[in-house]
């Protein structure tokens, strides 16, 4: 058999399978090599969460009219659960708390539908919290406003969030 | 258990058995999960990290049948044994190179283990030998399901299982399956593969997973995306297309065979050589020729060596192995020439062994 791009023999067969069907390609080494080295301009190296983020940050997926200052708020909102500003998720690339999801719904939702394709869980749901932990996730920063409270004496308000804590913990379990 | 002990065992990930064992190496799924009550990682307190590990360990010495995990604090190892949990695929590099209160529960037959403090509060992960998803799925779920009788997972009623990084969220899972594909390499047609499969949404890493380098011919296929499928459905969309990968694989060896059966088995003769008589020799290029020489044994062009064998060299050879199984320290060279002195014994005897059981 003769190589399809010039008059050597061919040795490589090819088989060409991200057509709509399976296609046999026959060349000799010196054109398979360059076949097979081709760049296919079509795809692109997988996305990266730190390009996304970038890419939304220009733009692209947040709303149309968005100024230069509404972007730098964006940024400067933290969680008032964990304190983790959406600045800071942009440098890392990693959330905070569960609350997060709550509390950045807005702008993780097209990050999270770009990544995906999707935006809604079909899987696996575990036996407790069916319907959602954001209230369970509320006890880290009643823990938190505990031990400040302490710190500073203010014995009337750690006792109130102590009661307050007891409660979800056992609303939850 | 002492990792000295673990050290001289294989593993169920290199047992070398299984269905489609001479091109699917392992099977492997992992769960990633976090407390609703705790920050994820990032925004945890040492404090914080030292209540999630006694949280986690507290569910896990829970389980009856459990009492035979042997629970690693990897924040006390040092950094040869780290090393060697990474090499043996029990914990992750990030793990390993973590800092602050993190740790391991391991299944003392290494098929499954639970990191604790990784990326997220705990990542769970099975292991199986060969083609095996549906079963490493079944086994995964059940431990899912035992650590969360005892802890509230954080939990989304649309977004799923949270995670510390939005790429895992969901599901949280990670399918991957481990191929050896030498002939695809040889052929030049790897990369042609790849691009087709980065098509679908799947990722191909090496073998130590991100970053790594496919060493060895070795590279772990997994999906990309974790949400809006089921659990099932992910582990379709890979395990339909490795018979694929396996069927392109055993073409591009037929080929080589049929095009240049001499050259082949010069290939693999020479490797072969080369590993038995070698004074000193680099991971690198050790992985490189046992891949040829797997191949080699697949293919009947080797008789006196069997897959588990290969296996065997393949992890033993490995930087931390070697200084586990020698038991002291060595810098590079050192390693280099210990590699080739044991490569040495252990093909001359093994080759003697394995050509006498199939006598």
């Amino acid at each position: 058999m003769k190589c399809q791009k010039c008059e050597k023999p061919a040795t490589f067969h090819i088989t060409e399978l991200t057509g709509p069907k399976l296609q046999e390609v026959h060349l000799c080494e010196e054109c398979a090599r360059e076949y097979l080295s081709e760049p296919e301009a079509s795809v692109a190296a997988p996305p990266t969460l730190a390009g996304m983020l970038a890419q939304q940050l220009k733009g692209g997926q947040l709303k149309v009219g968005q100024t230069a200052e509404e972007l730098a708020r964006i940024d400067q909102r933290s969680c008032p659960v964990c304190g983790i500003t959406f600045y800071e998720f942009r440098q890392a690339g990693r959330l905070g708390c569960p609350h997060d999801y709550v509390c950045f719904e807005r702008e993780l939702d097209p990050l999270i539908a770009n990544i995906h394709g999707d935006t809604a869980h079909v899987g696996k749901h575990p036996r407790r919290g069916q319907k959602g932990t954001d209230r369970r996730t509320e006890l880290i920063r009643l823990r938190r406003r505990m031990k400040e409270a302490v710190e500073q004496e203010k014995y009337e308000l750690a006792s109130e969030l102590r009661d307050q804590i007891r409660q979800v913990e056992q609303q939850e379990s | 258990m002492k990792l000295e002990e673990l050290a001289r065992q294989c593993g169920e990930w290199l047992r070398g058995s299984g269905p489609e064992s001479d091109i699917v190496i392992s099977s492997r799924i992992r769960l990633a999960r976090n407390l609703a009550d705790f920050p994820f990682i990032r925004r945890c307190s040492e404090q914080d990290r030292k209540e999630v590990e006694e949280t986690l360990r507290r569910q896990i010495a829970s389980v009856d049948e459990w009492s035979q995990l042997s629970f690693v604090d990897v924040n006390a190892l040092d950094r040869v044994d780290r090393q060697f949990l990474v090499e043996r695929q029990l914990i992750s590099r990030e793990h390993a190179e973590g800092e602050g209160a993190r740790a391991v529960a391991i299944d003392p037959q290494e098929k499954f283990s639970l990191m604790i403090n990784e990326e997220d509060h705990l990542r769970i992960q099975v292991m199986n030998s060969g083609l095996a998803l549906e079963q490493s799925w079944t086994q995964v779920n059940r431990i899912d399901d035992l650590m969360e009788a005892g802890v509230t997972y954080a939990f989304h009623p649309k977004l799923g299982y949270l995670t510390a990084c939005p790429t895992n969220v969901g599901t949280g899972m990670r399918v991957s399956v481990m191929l050896h594909l030498p002939a695809l390499v040889i052929t030049r047609q790897i990369e042609k593969v790849f691009r087709s499969l980065q098509k679908i949404s799947l990722a191909v890493r090496g073998l130590y997973g991100e970053g790594s380098q496919a060493m060895g011919d070795f590279y772990q296929i997994s999906n990309q995306i974790t949400l809006g499928r089921s659990e099932e459905e992910l582990i379709k969309q890979v395990s339909d297309v490795v018979p694929l990968l396996i069927d392109y694989e055993r073409r591009a060896r037929e080929f080589l065979i049929r095009e240049s059966q001499e050259n082949l088995h010069d290939r693999v003769s020479r490797a072969y050589g080369i590993l038995c008589t070698a004074q000193t020799i680099s991971s690198e290029e050790t992985m490189h020729l046992l891949s040829s020489v797997r191949m080699g044994v697949n293919l009947g062009l080797i008789d006196d060596l069997a897959i588990p064998t290969i296996n065997q060299l393949f992890i033993h050879t490995q930087p931390a192995h070697l200084q586990k199984l020698r038991g002291i320290e060595l810098d590079t060279a050192d390693r280099n020439i210990e590699r080739a002195h044991y490569l040495q014994r252990q093909l001359r005897k093994r080759g003697q062994d394995d050509a006498a059981e199939k006598n």
